[in-house]
């Protein structure tokens, strides 16, 4: 009985914020409406009794994802005042679409016969072995079975990790650095050199007269 | 023989037309020119075997078509009314192509002229040689293309293609007649063949037919059909409006076909089938009407007109009606004579306008003339000869023709002879009044050519003549002669004016035993053709002379009054000038509506409907449709994000309700 | 009771929201980014909900994948946008229409 309430307040909220998420004004306000739709489907995980997941999501989802978000948000210094109004156009459109993908999404869903779901009391889904919680057994699952997933995953988000350096760096100008290998195949003739200046004349470098 | 005469002038043509300026103006004039001479050389002979008693033949040539009942071969015919035929239209082709070397002198296309020249007398001459009516027709369809060719030849000048597309459309009207007479022609003999069809009207006289919902006789409707295409051609009342734009055309041309020729076709094709209009006599009173009241019409506009061309075609016209009168009464030898002597005088008349217009540096209004006795006088008595014909002067070749067309009416007695008797005397008085008219206005009395803008242009051209300058009549211009080439021809035709007459009447409305049953020929009737009172017998000749003394007395005793008598009965006189306003009338009643009707079908009809679902509407509807097409390449990724989002939803939607 | 359907319900309408907001958005381009995110939220919860049903963990280990991979889209995706944004000095999404036929 409580589930259900719980449920339908998470499921509530969740929907709401994803509404919000899209018709916010104010992209920061987006990203906050976001965070709080990740909190409560993570509550709806919880229902489900995926908690490892749950806990995931909140911490790399919101901690990590959102935060990114937040981040470029305002960093990027955008000016408010001229984003367009973004009166959706064609809300009608819009509604009569979303309206005709949700009732065929549903009829869809609905021509299957499930169970209900056994949800919190079935603290251990898996059939393998009994007495696990669910993060031993979504490890037992992950490097066992799924361990080449596991490491194309982390390829993955290695490339994405070089990807986004490479994509944004910036080579500044007027930043000097040192290259180590040109030292060391410095040789003393190129080193140093000898002059005799004129007096008051000065030496001319590569820098302009000195 | 025959052969010969009818194609050379077709050899001609090619020659002439396919080398055009490969083979230069000098081969193009000179061979056709030799072969017409040639032709007209062999129609002499022709014409001189028939006449000393040389029975009818046919030469075959080869098939045409055969059709279920219907057999049609090209074949020539040859008998005295085909060769009095024969000889005139080569002889004034001959002298017309020479007349053209020098008329024709500084045209730039001469050899297209001169090709053209011989198209029309091979035409010609396959009309009047014809074995059946439909070779007939096609000669008579092969001279309309020529006459249409020739009057158009300055095509640069939008009058002359104007009068050209006139001159084929009015002769278009005529040509359906012709073909219906045609086609009742076959439905009720079976043949096309002239010589068995006039074989066979005595059998099918009485006999009927239906046509439009009613039943006729059979054969005045045969005649009166096959007399529109006649009215057509030879420019009677009704469908006369395209003979004075024909003059758009050369002098030469003017000459050959819209005086001697082409325009008598239709006086020949009634003759030809005088057994056939003889058995019918209500076409007949018909035939004689429409020609009285041609020649009254033609005369009275003639009187008022300026441009020397335009009286003398419609002297042409006017003359064309009495020949019609001829035919009509019964007197077909009077018709073919009046033919004969007319083509001469004429012709003459004809070229020697062109000889005045070439004097005059291409002038045509005799109001600019005057006073040329004097500049160019052997033209001068070219004229003078040729109106003396015309007007019927003693012992002129007019004299003999026109007389005996009048006495032939006289003769017939019946009322439309006499009605048309008291016109042809009528006529005859204006005829008189203005042949004369025109020679005073050209070649008497004081020079008037100082106002006119050829004259100015040809002045301008002379320096001699720019010294005399202003204030000097003549603006220094000197009319000068033509050149030999022009002459000869009209010395020729002088003497055939002057004799032709005389030395032929006897044979064409005399003696029988000429015709041999060309023409329908009754010998009585002829015989009675000298014993009319005396009144009659005088009558042309009193009013030849009274047009005489009256054109004297308003053009060369006081020059200058005939303004005051136009000006007398204003509405009258320009009733007469205005061509009694056929033109304005068909203009009004045909022309605007045509072109409306025209212009509704090419507007409304072929832009509005075919175009429209066709060709224009495809290329806009293509258009459109990329325009429309256009509008999804946005460039916006949300805009297509959407578009994948609605073809889901309706894939989808398409598998639930189908799935 | 709470059966699959259910979840399945709220993680429709939570796809079709995502989609909606790629489709109809005027904004800016983050706005597209974050409704990526909820599309893949959606994701994560039919398959976790299908696993509870199913009684196979395999849904839950897949999730995590799905995760793993929209962290990973996301920071390129964000990358991105600063670059954009460093050229344009606008995220406005009407100004992405070089391909405007």
């Amino acid at each position: 009985m409580i589930q259900a309430v719980i449920f339908y307040m998470l499921a509530a909220v969740v929907i709401a914020s994803a509404v919000m998420v899209i018709s916010a004004r104010n992209p920061v306000h987006s990203v906050l409406w976001l965070i709080l739709a990740f909190f409560n489907a993570a509550g709806l995980f919880l229902v489900a009794g995926a908690e490892f997941l749950a806990m995931i999501l909140v911490i790399v989802y919101v901690g990590a994802v959102a935060v990114l978000f937040l981040f470029v948000v305002m960093m990027l210094d955008i000016d408010f005042a001229r984003l367009r109004a973004g009166v959706v156009r064609n809300l009608p459109l819009g509604m009569l679409l979303g309206m005709t993908l949700v009732v065929e999404l549903v009829l869809v869903a609905g021509a299957w016969q499930f169970g209900d779901l056994a949800l919190v009391s079935r603290a251990d889904p898996v059939a393998a072995r009994p007495g696990l919680t669910n993060t031993e057994a979504l490890g037992v699952l992950l490097y066992t079975d799924y361990v080449l997933f596991f490491q194309v995953a982390g390829l993955i988000l290695l490339t994405a990790m070089i990807g986004a350096i490479v994509l944004t760096h910036r080579t500044r100008g007027g930043v000097r650095r040192q290259s180590a290998a040109a030292q060391a195949r410095r040789t003393p003739g190129e080193a140093v050199a000898l002059e005799r200046p004129q007096v008051g004349a000065g030496v001319r470098t590569d820098e302009g007269v000195q | 023989m025959i052969e010969a005469i009818v194609f050379l002038p077709l050899v001609g043509f090619l020659v002439a037309g396919i080398g055009n300026r490969a083979i230069g103006n000098t081969a193009a004039r000179t061979v056709t020119t030799a072969l017409m001479f040639v032709s007209c050389a062999l129609s002499w002979m022709v014409f001189v075997r028939q006449a000393g008693g040389e029975g009818p033949y046919e030469v075959e040539l080869a098939t045409w078509f055969t059709s279920g009942t219907l057999s049609v071969n090209w074949a020539l015919d040859v008998n005295t009314l085909v060769a009095v035929m024969l000889v005139v239209i080569t002889s004034v082709s001959a002298l017309v192509h020479l007349y053209s070397w020098g008329y024709m002198a500084e045209d730039p296309s001469q050899p297209r002229f001169f090709a053209y020249l011989s198209l029309f007398t091979f035409a010609m001459l396959m009309l009047v040689t014809a074995d059946s009516i439909v070779q007939l027709f096609f000669g008579w369809e092969g001279v309309g293309l020529a006459s249409y060719l020739l009057i158009g030849f300055w095509y640069g000048k939008p009058s002359a293609r104007a009068a050209a597309i006139k001159a084929f459309v009015v002769n278009r009207v005529g040509d359906f007649g012709f073909s219906l007479g045609i086609f009742a022609l076959f439905l009720l003999f079976g043949t096309l063949d002239i010589d068995s069809i006039l074989a066979a009207v005595p059998s099918q006289a009485g006999s009927r037919l239906d046509f439009l919902g009613h039943e006729v006789d059979a054969l005045t409707l045969i005649a009166v059909l096959l007399f529109i295409g006649a009215m057509g051609k030879s420019a009677q009342l009704g469908l006369h409006t395209w003979l004075p734009d024909a003059m758009e055309g050369p002098t030469p041309v003017s000459a050959l076909i819209h005086a001697a020729t082409m325009v008598t076709a239709g006086v020949f094709l009634v003759c030809r089938l005088s057994p056939l209009f003889e058995a019918a006599p209500a076409a007949r009173d018909m035939v004689t009407y429409v020609g009285a009241a041609t020649a009254f019409f033609a005369a009275t506009v003639a009187l008022t007109q300026t441009d020397i061309k335009r009286v003398i075609a419609y002297s042409t016209c006017s003359q064309l009606g009495l020949m019609f009168v001829a035919a009509g009464v019964g007197a077909y030898g009077a018709a073919m004579f009046h033919l004969f002597t007319h083509a001469f005088f004429k012709a003459l008349l004809f070229l020697g306008a062109g000889s005045v217009i070439h004097a005059m540096h291409h002038e045509q209004d005799m109001r600019f003339y005057g006073g040329l006795g004097r500049h160019i006088p052997w033209t001068f008595a070219a004229m003078t000869v040729g109106t003396l014909a015309i007007t019927g002067f003693f012992y002129t070749a007019g004299y003999y023709s026109k007389d005996g067309l009048i006495f032939a009416a006289y003769v017939r007695g019946t009322e439309p002879a006499i009605v048309a008797l008291v016109v042809a005397l009528a006529t005859s008085l204006l005829t008189s009044f203005y042949s004369w008219r025109l020679v005073f206005l050209t070649f008497f009395g004081a020079p008037r050519w100082a106002g006119s803008p050829h004259i100015a242009h040809a002045a301008a051209h002379d320096s001699h003549a720019a010294a005399h300058a202003t204030a000097d009549p003549i603006a220094g211009y000197h009319p000068h002669e033509s050149p030999p080439s022009m002459m000869v021809p009209l010395a020729l035709l002088s003497v055939g004016a002057l004799l032709a007459g005389f030395l032929f009447h006897e044979a064409f409305i005399g003696v029988p035993g000429f015709w041999r049953g060309s023409i329908a020929y009754d010998p009585a009737f002829y015989a009675r053709l000298h014993e009319v009172p005396l009144a009659i017998h005088y009558a042309p000749t009193l009013v030849m002379a009274l047009g005489f003394l009256l054109a004297l007395q308003l053009y060369v005793r006081q020059p200058g009054s005939a303004a005051g008598w136009a000006a007398a009965v204003p509405t009258v006189y320009r009733f007469f000038q205005r061509k009694w306003y056929f033109d304005e009338l068909y203009e009004a009643l045909l022309v605007r509506p045509a072109r409306a009707l025209g212009r509704l079908f090419w507007v409304r009809g072929d832009q509005g409907v075919i175009d429209r679902f066709g060709p224009d509407g495809l290329s806009a509807l293509v258009g459109e449709g990329a325009g429309l097409a256009r509008r999804f390449q946005s460039g916006l990724i949300s805009f297509y994000a959407l578009m994948m989002l609605v073809g889901i939803a309706g894939f989808m939607t398409w598998l639930m309700v189908h799935g | 009771m709470i059966g699959i359907g259910h979840f399945l319900v709220v993680s429709a309408i939570l796809v079709v929201l995502g989609v909606l907001g790629i489709a109809f958005n005027r904004r800016n381009i983050i706005v597209i980014l974050m409704s990526v995110e909820l599309m893949l939220l959606a994701v994560n919860l039919n398959l976790v909900a299908f696993s509870a049903t199913l009684g196979d963990l395999t849904g839950q280990v897949f999730a995590m994948f799905v995760l793993t991979v929209a962290a990973a889209e996301a920071a390129i995706g964000l990358a991105i946008l600063v670059i954009y944004f460093r050229s344009r000095g606008t995220i406005a999404v009407d100004d992405v229409r070089q391909m405007h036929g």
